[in-house]
């Protein structure tokens, strides 16, 4: 048994400890009324990797499976033995003797302009959609407006949805500073396409707002003086235009933002909030919980990601580093003890850290006792620290399930390493 | 540490600066941009070089840019008001007091009615027309808009002064994250869609003038994992690439280090797991540790301590790698400790020690 499938076994012994139900993610994966699942939670906490992960568990165990993901992650494209990732769904080839039970997996990367380009060009003719495409404007709201790429996302999960060639769509979802944007932001770009203002400063172009117009004069000069100052004329006609040719589907993209909005209520998605243990990390995953259970949806639970769990748990820091130095304290001055300081190359041979036999036998000194000591010592402070913050979010949740995901020591580069996590998933 | 070839240059005639007892890898840096992959800890990494700047004495001004009041989080004070607020001391170093550090949360739209004011001299506008939610239109359909808007108030605050006297020695920005870092900076281009002259055009070549300027450095916050290191490489290239006239690279900061504390021969071993348990468990005996009665009692205990030896010595010969693809940017490397009882002022405290005691401040 390996330290990472102990994990539990990590947990404090003689602390008062309040312990969140565990979050059963293999009942999760298996359950066939499991549609959705959507990862998410703050920057750098391993959303897409964990999104992968149970992608490749669901698909070993049996689901059709698609995971799509908004990193552009060379190496995790690579770890499913994919050269690239791109917009379309391609299968990711199950290894022999792991797809035995019948399921399959695709993966594909977003890409935000290519959504936003076929959504244009599936809703007008071909004419309009050109000119839109060409729009000056229309380039920079489909690739850099803050929004874009959580409503595509939104746009590409209810294609996949609506496509119904897999049973269980893993997305996994934009790193930004919020994890709330992911729920916001659909909507900001729906309300800023379909708003007053954009109408009010596209007015010249549409003869019926005239009396609209007139309701609303004072401001309006004022507003199309600042506008035109600040962004320039050009701008301003790029808008202008791209409002125009836009027009009629205005509408739908509120509606697909709403509706893919309620499909996300419904009771076959599943959240699962990711986070490290670490301060802001938590942070953000409360207040993701928060929002979700105001906006009644489905939270499945917390996985706590890159914990540090101890095999050795019983032996306590203070008495493992105190076990050190009382060690360290004997074995004298002989300066082929570990310094501790971090140091590299004092010179000791090559095996040095066993020791040898005589030593040992005569407890001269024991270099190898006294660096594991104190490296066990560090890392149950460690995994004190993180567990009282752990603890914090327990207190304010208390009633969302979760799994700890133990850190892995190198990165993930293939699918056993993938695999590797989603075995912890269901260790206890 | 390699002095900066720019580092004797004059500082264009300051009165104020104070002469630092010792040489630091950054003299003459005015505005140090800190951006780093999210989870890298920029935000904490930005504080404390701000504390590290401020303990030569006079004033830093560490500005936040992302709305999300990270500053007045980790200061532990409530969310920063509009406008400059004096959130730590800095410690002293011997025979001289620390000096200040001011937080801003910078916005976009207070920084374009504040635009608006001075350039168009409309003093009420600009309040009106964000209520109407026009500012927040603005800064939307031109997204180049906000980013200028924001470096322009950095570069806004390392230029101010109050008659002769500069008001901040040095400017901290906690900036957008390393993937957006190279666009958020490359002013010109970023405005290159908008208003071809006049005022916001004049705005954004003095905003470019101090970012490509020696004044100016853009540091990277990493850890040792192999995204983070990767985006730092690409985000190096990236900002390389801009122009030969291009922005000046700062340090590679390498946040949340845990020692090992092994000698190379010693890592490979237990990497490899050729660890004698048996000495181990001896060891252990010796140290007054007793689990589980019989003789083999302690081997079970350490079979698991050398487990953990094992997965260390791993995890710290994958970050070596990670550590010398850092070291082939070329650029100066500070080490940051990992600080696990929970990020505070100590905390802050000690990384400002760091980064001065390996002269990045």
């Amino acid at each position: 048994m390996t330290p990472r499938e102990t994990a539990a076994a990590g947990d404090a012994l003689g602390e008062v400890e309040l312990r969140p139900r565990r979050l059963e993610v293999d009942r999760l994966l298996d359950d066939p009324r499991t549609r959705i699942i959507v990862c998410c939670g703050s920057g750098g906490v391993g959303k897409t990797t964990t999104a992968a992960a149970l992608g490749l568990r669901a698909a070993e165990r049996g689901r059709h499976v698609v995971v799509l993901t908004v990193d552009p992650a060379r190496r995790l494209a690579q770890s499913m033995g994919l050269t690239s990732l791109d917009n379309t769904p391609r299968v990711v080839p199950l290894p022999d003797g792991h797809g035995d039970a019948g399921g399959s997996l695709h993966a594909m990367m977003l890409d935000m302009k290519r959504t936003f380009d076929e959504i244009v060009e599936a809703h007008s003719d071909p004419d309009r959609a050109a000119q839109i495409l060409a729009n000056p404007f229309y380039q920079s709201l489909s690739s850099s407006f803050a929004g874009t790429q959580e409503y595509m996302a939104m746009e590409k999960l209810g294609q996949l949805r609506r496509a119904d060639e897999w049973d269980l769509i893993v997305v996994d979802t934009p790193p930004s500073r919020s994890a709330l944007d992911f729920l916001d932001a659909p909507q900001r770009l729906s309300r800023f396409l379909d708003g007053r203002l954009i109408r009010l400063l596209t007015a010249p172009t549409r003869a019926s707002s005239r009396a609209y117009l007139k309701v609303v004069n004072a401001g309006f000069g004022m507003f199309t003086g600042v506008v035109a100052k600040v962004l320039g004329t050009q701008l301003l006609r790029d808008v202008q235009t791209f409002v125009a040719a836009f027009d009629t589907m205005f509408g739908g993209f509120r509606e697909r933002a709403e509706d893919t909005y309620r499909l996300l209520q419904t009771p076959g998605t599943a959240f699962l909030v990711i986070a490290t243990p670490e301060p802001d990390a938590l942070r953000e995953a409360s207040y993701f919980v928060e929002r979700l259970s105001q906006d009644r949806m489905p939270l499945a639970g917390l996985i706590l990601n890159r914990v540090h769990p101890s095999p050795a748990a019983r032996l306590s820091a203070a008495r493992s580093l105190a076990a050190a130095e009382a060690l360290q304290a004997t074995a004298g001055m002989d300066g082929n003890g570990m310094d501790g300081n971090g140091a590299d190359g004092n010179g000791s041979r090559p095996e040095a850290l066993n020791g040898g036999a005589e030593d040992a036998a005569e407890g001269a000194h024991h270099p190898l006792a006294v660096t594991a000591l104190r490296l066990h010592g560090e890392r149950m402070q460690l995994a004190a620290a993180e567990r009282r913050l752990a603890q914090r979010f327990t207190a304010a949740h208390p009633g969302v399930p979760t799994v700890r995901i133990p850190a892995q020591p190198e990165d993930v580069h293939d699918l056993a390493g993938l695999r590797t996590i989603g075995e912890s998933f269901a260790a206890s | 540490m390699p002095v900066p070839a720019w580092a004797d240059q004059p500082l264009d005639g300051d009165s104020l600066l104070v002469v630092s007892a010792r040489d630091t890898d950054w003299e003459g840096v005015r505005l140090h941009v800190v951006t780093g992959k999210g989870g890298t800890g920029k935000t904490t990494v930005a504080a404390a070089l701000a504390l590290a700047l401020a303990s030569a004495g006079g004033k830093v001004l560490l500005m936040e840019v992302e709305g999300r009041q990270g500053i007045a989080q980790l200061f532990d004070c409530p969310p920063l008001p509009e406008g400059e607020r004096k959130v730590a001391v800095a410690p002293g170093t011997p025979g001289r007091a620390g000096g200040e550090v001011y937080g801003l949360a910078a916005d976009p739209e207070s920084a374009l009615v504040e635009y608006l004011e001075t350039f168009y001299n409309l003093p009420h506008a600009g309040r009106a027309l964000n209520r109407l939610g026009v500012v927040d239109f603005v800064t939307t359909i031109a997204p180049g808009l906000r980013d200028v808007l924001l470096t322009g108030k950095a570069a806004e605050a390392t230029r101010r002064r109050v008659g002769r006297r500069r008001v901040y020695n040095a400017v901290v920005m906690d900036a957008p994250p390393t993937g957006r870092i190279a666009r958020f900076l490359n002013v010109a281009t970023e405005v290159s869609g908008l208003a071809k002259v006049g005022p916001i055009r004049g705005h954004a070549d003095t905003v470019q003038s101090v970012i490509r300027s020696p004044q100016t450095a853009v540091h990277f916050v990493t850890v040792l994992e192999e995204m983070p290191v990767q985006e730092t490489l690409d985000g190096v290239a990236e900002l390389r690439g801009l122009s030969p006239d291009g922005l000046q690279l700062g340090g590679i900061m390498i946040n949340m280090v845990r020692r090992v504390g092994l000698t190379d021969d010693q890592l490979a071993a237990a990497a490899a797991g050729r660890l004698d348990v048996h000495e181990l468990a001896l060891g252990l005996k010796a140290a007054g540790i007793e689990d589980g009665a019989g003789p083999g009692g302690n081997i079970d205990l350490a079979g698991s301590l050398a487990a953990e030896l094992t997965e260390r010595a791993r995890e710290a010969l994958a970050q070596r790698e990670e550590r010398e693809l850092l070291a082939g940017i070329g650029q100066p490397c500070y080490e940051l400790p990992l600080i696990t009882d929970g990020m505070d002022l100590a905390g802050l405290y000690r990384l400002a020690g760091a980064l001065r005691e390996q002269g990045a401040a």
